[in-house]
């Protein structure tokens, strides 16, 4: 096989395609708007591929990460305003907070399957959102607070372009971690976990060890994308937490394809980009919405790019 | 102090019998297909929804009701024609995602063609409260603790003692030994989702008078039945609507005796409990997992 | 079928000339984040109703300095999120003169710094008294604030002799939002707050709290804080308990028929302050509102066959304002339509008289808000 070839199939090369992507982009979008969508996607995507290790890969569901995302945006936001913290401090607070919380509760809810562990997490997300919103002292309660700018090392990250770099250096790395992780005997265990659980233990595998792992790693990038999520918009109401942005999450790993890295890429930036389209079917957005939502899961119920990449192999979807 | 109590248990009953129907549709379809119907709390916005505009456009009361029910229940039947069927083999999470999308469209179309204003239904018998020990309850509540624990009765006896219901039971338990004794497990799912259906335009339409009813009612009702349905094992009506009124109770207690703000988060740290503690909820049947 | 192809030619060139004719001057771009679908879809429907009526109005009868109004919105789905992407859509993709919108509170607040780095001067439609206090220069608001609100009730508890107040508020962000006004005005009306209840948009059962309530010892009165659907509940379960003997106040965000429609009987003798829109028909001959709230009264009904709502009114106002500006302004320039926005004087609208300066970019006071009660199922204003 020819090297370039060898390097465009293997890992490396997927990851080269995405870092030319990302970097030809803004030469391309014709405004700051698209920019700014384009950010969106970036930190979306992230999270996406953090819940599709949790989802695709584990085989566990979750339907309350956004409580996780709420919690670094509000860290964030609560540091920075209140007691003054440099955000970076904060955001890392945020993580560490997020990152214990998920680890005391990984244990119990991760011995749930199926609609249990569906109805747990989605608890879980609930009660984040809704003490967001009660505790208005610290978070400005339903009505939101603003955040202010991210300063590292006393300079302002401001304007489309410096975010844009942060976002899309954010994905390459959250790309990169999540297909090196896949590749290495911890990804095979964790497969091995999806595959069977029982067999996985019985094949030595410690599967509540890696499945509290994963929960927590996905938690905790959660949190880190909320908390830049927090500082760029500049604005974050307790709906951030809440139930809807959970299941709009889980979609995004649906649609694009459970156990896909380019998957979820794909599904959040679909999902993302979709409201801004809709916007033109006056009145009929939810209505249109629903109907894409259910016309894929019953047509490409493996998510768009396992479907179309096995297609593309010659085999059926 | 009695009186207090007594009040608040009320309220929770009221509240709780609401939870209760909404849990008997989630738990009728799981038992049948193993689906998470988050369209479920729409079923019952619908019912609600048509009786009252109905109703409010002049049809009498009763005609209204059957309307809506008959209606609800045929929406439910395409819903699982058009949308379940045809992806039937599909993860758990697939089929999550598409009753919500299903949910959404729902919610969508009554959006536009019924409306985004509020409208409320007629209480069966009137309006004047009755008082018992210094608390007062409204007929209207009787009506909806009376009618749920007559459908838990009535569900009894037509899964114990009639074929088709016999049938359903059996796809539940099985569904490859039942398509082997010649049971038609599509029919039954069709109309498993019928039945969910129905109950939850009963719901909606019993509610409707005391809670009103608008496009977006079936959000909320739809998820703490969800909790519900979870509570009460996800097994059988008993213990759905066991989930429903607990959960109506605790709601109740937790606003009358701590504090109203967090009265929202106790379903779903009651939930959590329950599931750490008993996983199979109160009332699931202990199985064994299969290799 | 040469004669086919001839009138085809010439139908195409007499559109191509009319459409020449349209296209004479640029159109004044007007952009606008709505809530219209979500939880707050009930507030953000009739607002984006009245500026599409109001718009092709105003075009018909020739539009403003010689251009037409032409609306650009986007609905934002009640999440603040959105607002905020669909605000840059606005000014960096649509290039809008003036942006209306913001239902909720949060949403503005999202909005807010965005019409500041873009210098765009920005109307919004939310009632929190946050959006203008502390001032932002290029920020204003049509609907009453809700500090405004609660010193309107406390200034009629005040004149009945009620000095201890059961509150009751709502956990979204107007009820939110309410309550905390509402805690910083008491004291200056000699009220306390002896009850502090609150209860979620989407109850169904609101008894637990009005019991607790209802047990405090030297309550005389219940103001309840909310909008939609929530405050008709509580004004049920009042009639259930029995407790209409003890006056009950709303907020003006039940200032609306649907709240007399959904509570029934129980509702008599609640009061609440409302804006002059709501009893357009029972104002006096020489009110100053009286013209402008029948005139939308009766567009809005002939065009959509339903009441206007207060809510919409906000929107008119905004509208209105924005063109009033633009007029004296002679144009479309940022800042010089912010000035004049700034100098509104003696403006008539829906929701009240706007008077602006630049410390106080909403200009009601409260005067705009009229106090009603409700007599046999109908409004009827207090003296």
């Amino acid at each position: 096989m020819k090297p370039i070839t060898r390097l465009l199939r293997s890992r490396h090369g997927a990851l080269l395609v995405l870092a030319l992507v990302l970097a030809a982009l803004p030469l391309v979008l014709p405004n700051a708007f698209y920019v700014d969508v384009a950010i969106r996607i970036a930190l979306n995507a992230v999270v996406v591929i953090a819940l599709n290790l949790l989802m695709g890969y584990t085989g566990q569901i979750s339907l309350g990460h956004a409580g996780f995302y709420g919690l670094g945006a509000y860290a964030s936001a609560a540091l920075t305003t209140h007691f003054n913290w440099p955000p970076l401090l904060a955001l890392a607070a945020g993580a560490c907070a997020t990152a214990l919380l998920a680890w005391v509760l990984a244990r119990p809810i991760l011995r749930l399957k199926g609609h249990t562990l569906a109805m747990a997490t989605l608890g879980l997300g609930i009660i984040i959102s809704i003490v967001i919103n009660n505790e208005q002292q610290f978070t400005g309660g339903p009505d939101g607070m603003a955040v202010p700018s991210f300063e590292v090392l006393g300079k302002a990250v401001t304007g489309e372009t410096g975010w844009y770099a942060v976002a899309a250096l954010m994905l390459l790395l959250m790309t990169w971690l999540a297909l090196n992780l896949i590749d290495s005997p911890v990804g095979r265990a964790l497969q091995a976990i999806h595959g069977s659980e029982i067999a996985a233990r019985v094949a030595g595998v410690d599967t509540t060890r890696f499945k509290v792992r994963v929960f927590v790693l996905s938690a905790v990038v959660a949190s880190i994308a909320g908390s830049v999520s927090a500082h760029y918009i500049g604005f974050i109401t307790p709906g951030m937490a809440g139930f809807f942005h959970s299941i709009e999450l889980v979609t995004m790993v649906v649609v694009g394809g459970m156990a896909s890295v380019f998957g979820s890429i794909l599904g959040a930036a679909l999902l993302t980009v979709l409201p801004q389209l809709l916007q033109a079917f006056e009145g009929w957005e939810v209505v249109v919405f629903g109907v894409i939502l259910m016309a894929t899961m019953i047509f490409l119920p493996r998510g768009l790019v396992p479907s179309i990449s096995l297609r593309l192999k010659g085999g059926r979807a | 102090m009695l009186a207090q109590f007594l009040q608040f248990l009320f309220s929770g009953l009221t509240v709780g019998s609401a939870y209760a129907l909404a849990a008997l549709g989630f738990t009728i379809i799981y038992n049948t297909s193993g689906v998470i119907n988050f369209a479920q709390g729409e079923f019952i916005m619908l019912g609600g929804m048509l009786a009252a505009l109905l109703s409010g456009a002049g049809v009498p009361l009763a005609l209204a009701i059957v309307i809506a029910v008959v209606v609800t229940c045929a929406i439910g039947l395409v819903m699982e024609k058009v949308v379940i069927e045809p992806a039937q083999n599909a993860q758990v999470v697939t089929l999550i995602i598409i009753t919500i999308g299903a949910s959404l469209t729902i919610r969508g179309l009554v959006q536009i063609w019924l409306g985004k204003g509020t409208h409320s239904l007629a209480p069966f018998s009137g309006d004047t409260p009755l008082v018992l020990l210094g608390a007062s309850l409204l007929p209207q509540s009787l009506w909806v603790l009376g009618v749920s624990l007559g459908l838990v009765a009535a569900l009894a006896w037509f899964f114990g003692r009639t074929l088709l219901g016999k049938a359903m039971l059996a796809t539940s338990h099985n569904r490859l030994a039942a398509q082997l004794v010649g049971i038609n497990t599509r029919r039954v799912l069709l109309l498993s989702f019928g039945l969910a259906a129905l109950l939850g335009a009963v719901g909606g339409i019993l509610v409707a008078p005391i809670t009103y009813t608008a496009y977006d009612a079936g959000i909320m009702l739809g998820l703490k039945g969800f909790v519900a349905a979870v509570l009460g094992g996800l097994g059988g009506g008993v213990g759905a609507v066991a989930g429903g009124l607990i959960l109506g109770i605790a709601e109740a207690m937790t606003a009358g005796y701590i504090s109203s703000s967090y009265k929202d988060a106790v379903p779903f740290v009651l939930i959590l409990l329950i599931l750490f503690f008993m996983p199979r909820g109160l009332f699931g049947a202990k199985s064994a997992e299969r290799v | 079928m040469f004669q086919t192809a001839l009138k085809q030619s010439i139908v195409l060139a007499a559109m191509a000339f009319a459409s020449s004719l349209a296209v004479a001057a640029d159109p004044i771009k007007i952009g606008s984040v709505l809530s219209v679908s979500g939880p707050a879809a009930f507030l953000g429907e009739p607002e984006l109703k009245t500026l599409q009526l109001y718009v092709e109005k105003i075009n018909a009868e020739g539009g403003v300095l010689g251009r037409k109004l032409e609306l650009v919105h986007y609905d934002d789905g009640s999440d603040a999120a959105k607002a905020n992407s669909f605000t840059k859509r606005l000014i960096e993709s649509d290039k809008v003169d003036v942006l209306i919108g913001g239902t909720t509170t949060g949403a503005t607040m999202a909005m807010a710094p965005l019409v500041d780095k873009a210098s765009l001067p920005f109307i919004s439609l939310a009632g929190a008294v946050v959006v203008i206090d502390p001032v932002k220069k290029w920020v204003f608001k049509t609907p009453h604030t809700d500090r405004m609100a609660a010193e309107k009730v406390f200034e009629d508890m005040k004149k009945r002799g009620i000095s201890k107040v059961g509150l009751l508020s709502e956990t979204s962000g107007f009820g939110a939002s309410g309550r905390k006004e509402t805690q910083a005005v008491a004291a200056k009306y000699g009220i306390t707050l002896v009850a502090d209840e609150t209860y979620g948009p989407k109850d169904t059962d609101i008894t637990a709290q009005l019991t607790r309530i209802k047990s405090v010892p030297g309550v005389q009165a219940v103001f309840v804080f909310g909008l939609g659907q929530g405050p008709a509940v509580v004004t049920k379960n009042y009639g259930q308990l029995g407790m209409t003997a003890l006056p009950m106040y709303q907020s003006h965000g039940v200032a609306s028929d649907e709240y007399l429609k959904l509570s029934g009987k129980a509702a008599e003798g609640v009061r609440l302050p409302t804006p002059a829109l709501l009893i357009a028909d029972a104002l006096p001959g020489g009110d100053a509102q009286k013209a402008v709230v029948t005139g939308y009264d009766k567009t809005y009904k002939d065009k959509y066959k339903v009441d206007p709502s207060t809510f919409g009114g906000y929107a008119l106002d905004a509208l209105n304002l924005s063109v009033d500006a633009i007029k004296r302004a002679g144009g479309t320039d940022r800042e010089k339509v912010r000035a004049a926005l700034e100098n509104t004087k003696g403006f008539v609208g829906t929701t009240g008289v706007f008077n602006m300066t630049a410390a106080n970019h909403m200009g009601l006071d409260l005067s705009a808000f009229r106090m009603v009660e409700v007599k046999n199922g109908d409004w009827v204003q207090l003296k």
